[in-house]
């Protein structure tokens, strides 16, 4: 088991984007809506630029699940995005399964600026779906 | 080479240490390696805070500083701006969020939270440790900007940039500029009308020979980015040649035979296929609504200046930021919605306001005499359960400024308002105050129990039970209802999609922080202003489109802009140049390149985004975006696996 869990939740790490997801989230803990505090989050620029090996190197540290959320059609980068962090997602269940990984162990969901019930929903139900299956 | 850090643990007052223990927080980290101070802080903003924090830098040699506070939007750009008065890059700075996704997001969790916070904390170092100093990329930026919308927002931001010697495109959709203003008669709280303030703004931007005003026009397209936008515009003729003789085209307009419900006065009259403007809109020059004509010849028959020649344009501009300005509908009440539509005596505030300026000396409205009038407040306003959470602001001043026009213009009215309590803020509230020394009846009632519009006997009477006097049933016949509509997003708002411009919760276009950046969008060199972005009157549109103005100038005064350095960079030695990430890349931004005996990607600098859409596709994994690099991802996953 990785180390340093609060309350015994599995982990999950959380691939946010500064523009968009990241206000959503953050406006979640403005609206005190919570969800575990075992969820963590990396920003980054945008979601179709997460390379599979981050987060295949997150399952190897411990981590129980990876969520991204994705800019879907709002990416202030262009309208590739949706398709592009589909194929991350393609990739990436591709390598979890040369490794024994449960694909259901990653998830995406667009999570647009002002998203933040869907993420807190998001959340919990990974949170549970990690619970249930801990022996993923 | 092994950094030297600070790291700063804010309490933000009580708002993270409420819940986060920040004295653990430090305690957890001070020993991390490379941390050489490590404090708690009541306020980290404080400007106490900032100066320590400089000292801090300089005395010691820091060369990497973490701050945890609240949310990197609201203050990485003030501890970056610490780390330089410090003389420190300020790309060596790290900012993390404990208060929005700790403190506050875990509040149900002390313990929870803190743990959380910890191990952010710790990959803030992890980050920053590996972190190198950066330096802004110039690139140039076109002095010019795109203002879509010509209302009092669009206008006056226009002026005021072509007051700072910047040269302006102004966009306006229709062939009428002024936008609602030029719909107002008498305007409160100055009395001016809304011809005097748009006649005022036309003529002082019209002779303007940095102003190009474009009406019937609409964007259609844009590429590029901040300091080079380039913006495709359709611009539909008014097919009437621009000299046009007064006298045949009145004539013309006479012998048009297609009506159709004119919106300039919310379709309480009808208009002709070919039209003439109010005398409150500009240019003054009629127009043939091309949708709605049917070509049958009849006005070019009599007016030679009709030109069905002209021919619809396209045109393209290059800018270096783009103002928005394009305004706000007003709510439609639905089919019944206290009787819209289904009484002939129910209309909206906007229709009221045509009506008052529509008539003269008596007020009639299809044909009767109007005495008693009934204002229901807050219609598509305030909605617990519906979509429109929002006040509208303007609403409340706009109708009680209306009803005291209408008393001061007509002979024996009687107002009754059907509110849901009065928000007449700042100096409005005197009018308020002047209605109800006039002698007009306020009424009140709650969301949960709305008044009801209800036919008898031929007559219309509205009821309430009125929660001022104790929740008594007051019914009042009237002769006209006015239902008091609130402000909507435009209906048509392609526009906004196509700059990719976010929207907030209530569906206007939203800024990047309501408080400290009200006028910026997420998309950079893109700002918003006046109504478009959520209900405003006219004072404080021309101020948000002021200050959109002079924030749109600064990105285009120098000719050049200070990018930030974070893009994407080629490992050259792994790059086999396959082509895969120019493929990706959605701005163009690479290319191939000689690099002694090998062809490979090379990234221009100055177009690279750092959207890093290139990074995932690298089947050699050559390349990385600055600041995300796999060991920087790496190290802060190995920071949050506590491991
Ligand atoms: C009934 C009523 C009465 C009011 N009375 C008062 C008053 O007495 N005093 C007061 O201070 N305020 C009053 N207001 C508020 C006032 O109307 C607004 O503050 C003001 O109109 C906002 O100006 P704006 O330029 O932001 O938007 P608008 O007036 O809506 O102008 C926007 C312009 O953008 C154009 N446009 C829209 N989309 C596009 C596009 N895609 N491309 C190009 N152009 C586009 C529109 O055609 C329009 O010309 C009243 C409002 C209402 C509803
Ligand atoms: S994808 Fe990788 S190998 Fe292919 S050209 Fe780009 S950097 Fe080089
Ligand atoms: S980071 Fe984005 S903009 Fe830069 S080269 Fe890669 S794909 Fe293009």
């Amino acid at each position: 088991m990785p180390g340093g869990k609060a309350n015994n939740n599995p982990k999950i790490l959380v691939f946010s984007t500064e523009k968009i997801s990241d206000p959503a989230i953050d406006m979640a803990g403005l609206l005190k809506l919570h969800y575990p505090p075992t969820v963590y989050t990396i920003s980054i620029p945008c979601s179709s630029g997460v390379k599979p090996i981050w987060i295949m190197y997150a399952y190897e540290k411990g981590f129980d699940g990876v969520f991204i959320a994705a800019d879907g059609s709002d990416c202030p980068y262009g309208d590739s995005c949706t398709e592009k962090t589909g194929k991350i997602i393609g990739h990436t269940h591709a390598l979890m399964k040369e490794m024994d990984i449960e694909p259901a162990r990653l998830r995406m969901a667009a999570i647009c600026s002002v998203c933040s019930e869907s993420f807190v929903k998001q959340m919990k139900s990974f949170n549970e779906y990690l619970l249930k299956n801990s022996n993923v | 080479m092994n950094k030297k850090l600070g790291v700063y643990i804010c309490h933000c007052g009580g708002n993270i240490s409420d819940y986060v223990d920040v004295e653990k927080v430090k305690q957890a980290v001070e020993n991390e390696e490379g941390v050489f101070i490590a404090k708690t802080t009541i306020f980290a903003c404080g400007d106490a805070n900032q100066k320590e924090m400089v000292d801090d830098i300089k005395n010691n040699n820091l060369d990497g500083v973490v701050v945890a506070s609240c949310s990197p939007k609201l203050h990485l750009l003030t501890f970056r701006a610490v780390t330089e008065r410090g003389n420190m890059n300020k790309y060596n700075y790290v900012h993390v969020n404990i208060r929005e996704q700790a403190s506050w997001a875990h509040s149900d969790n002390k313990e929870g939270a803190t743990e959380k916070a910890i191990l952010l904390v710790k990959s803030a170092i992890a980050k920053v440790r590996l972190s190198e100093p950066l330096y802004p990329i110039k690139i140039s930026s076109k002095k010019a900007v795109a203002v879509i919308g010509a209302g009092v927002a669009g206008m006056r931001a226009a002026i005021e940039l072509s007051n700072m010697g910047c040269p302006v495109t102004l966009i306006e959709r229709d062939h009428f500029v002024g936008g609602r203003v030029a719909q107002w008669d008498v305007l409160f709280t100055t009395n001016q009308t809304g011809k005097e303030l748009v006649t005022n703004l036309y003529n002082d931007l019209i002779n303007r020979k940095n102003i190009t005003l474009l009406t019937g026009a609409e964007v259609i397209s844009n590429a590029g980015s901040i300091g080079d936008f380039k913006v495709r515009i359709k611009k539909t003729p008014r097919y009437i040649k621009e000299k046009c003789n007064d006298g045949h085209l009145l004539k013309a307009i006479q012998a048009c035979p297609i009506e159709v419900p004119d919106d300039f006065n919310f379709n309480i009259t009808n208009r002709k296929a070919i039209y003439h403007n109010f005398p409150s809109e500009y240019p003054h020059y009629p127009v043939i609504d091309i949708k709605n004509c049917t070509r049958c010849g009849e006005c070019e028959k009599i007016c030679e200046s009709v030109d069905f020649t002209q021919k619809e344009e396209i045109i393209e501009i290059e800018v270096g930021s783009i103002l928005m300005a394009t305004g706000f509908d007003s709510y439609t009440p639905a089919e019944g919605e206290f009787g819209y539509q289904k009484f002939d005596t129910v209309i909206t505030l906007p229709q009221f306001k045509r009506i008052i300026d529509l008539n003269d000396k008596k007020l009639t409205f299809k044909g009767k005499e109007v005495k008693s009038i009934v204002y229901i407040y807050c219609v598509g306003s305030r909605q617990i359960d519906g979509d429109n959470k929002y006040c509208s602001r303007y609403c409340c001043t706009s109708v009680i400024h209306a009803a005291i026009q209408t008393k001061k213009k007509f002979a024996n009215i009687q107002n009754y308002h059907f509110t849901r309590g009065i928000r007449t803020y700042g100096k409005q509230e005197i009018l308020y105050s002047d209605s109800l020394k006039s002698g007009d009846i306020y009424l009140q009632s709650y969301e949960e129990d709305p008044p009801v519009v209800l036919r008898e006997n031929g007559n219309t009477l509205v009821k309430i039970n009125d929660i001022l006097t104790g929740g008594k049933e007051i019914s009042v016949k009237a002769d006209l209802v006015v239902l008091v509509t609130g402000m909507i997003p435009r209906k048509d708002n392609k526009v906004g999609a196509l700059l990719k411009l976010p929207k907030g919760r209530d569906n206007f276009f939203n800024e990047i922080h309501m408080k400290l950046r009200p006028v910026e969008t997420v998309i950079d060199g893109i700002t918003i202003s006046g109504a478009c972005q959520g209900p405003k009157n006219i004072m404080e549109s021309v101020n948000s489109a002021l200050s959109a103005a002079t924030k749109s100038f600064s990105y285009v005064s120098k000719g050049m802009l200070a990018l930030e350095p974070i893009i994407a960079r080629i490992d050259k030695n792994l790059c086999t140049w396959c082509g895969a990430c120019a493929e990706a890349c959605p701005f163009d931004a690479i290319s191939v390149e000689k690099d002694e005996n090998k062809d490979i990607a090379a990234i221009n600098n100055s177009v690279c985004k750092g959207c890093g859409m290139c990074l995932p596709v690298c089947p050699v994994n050559a390349i990385n975006l600055i600041a995300y690099s796999d060991n920087e991802i790496e190290s802060m996953i190995d920071a949050l696996a506590g491991v």
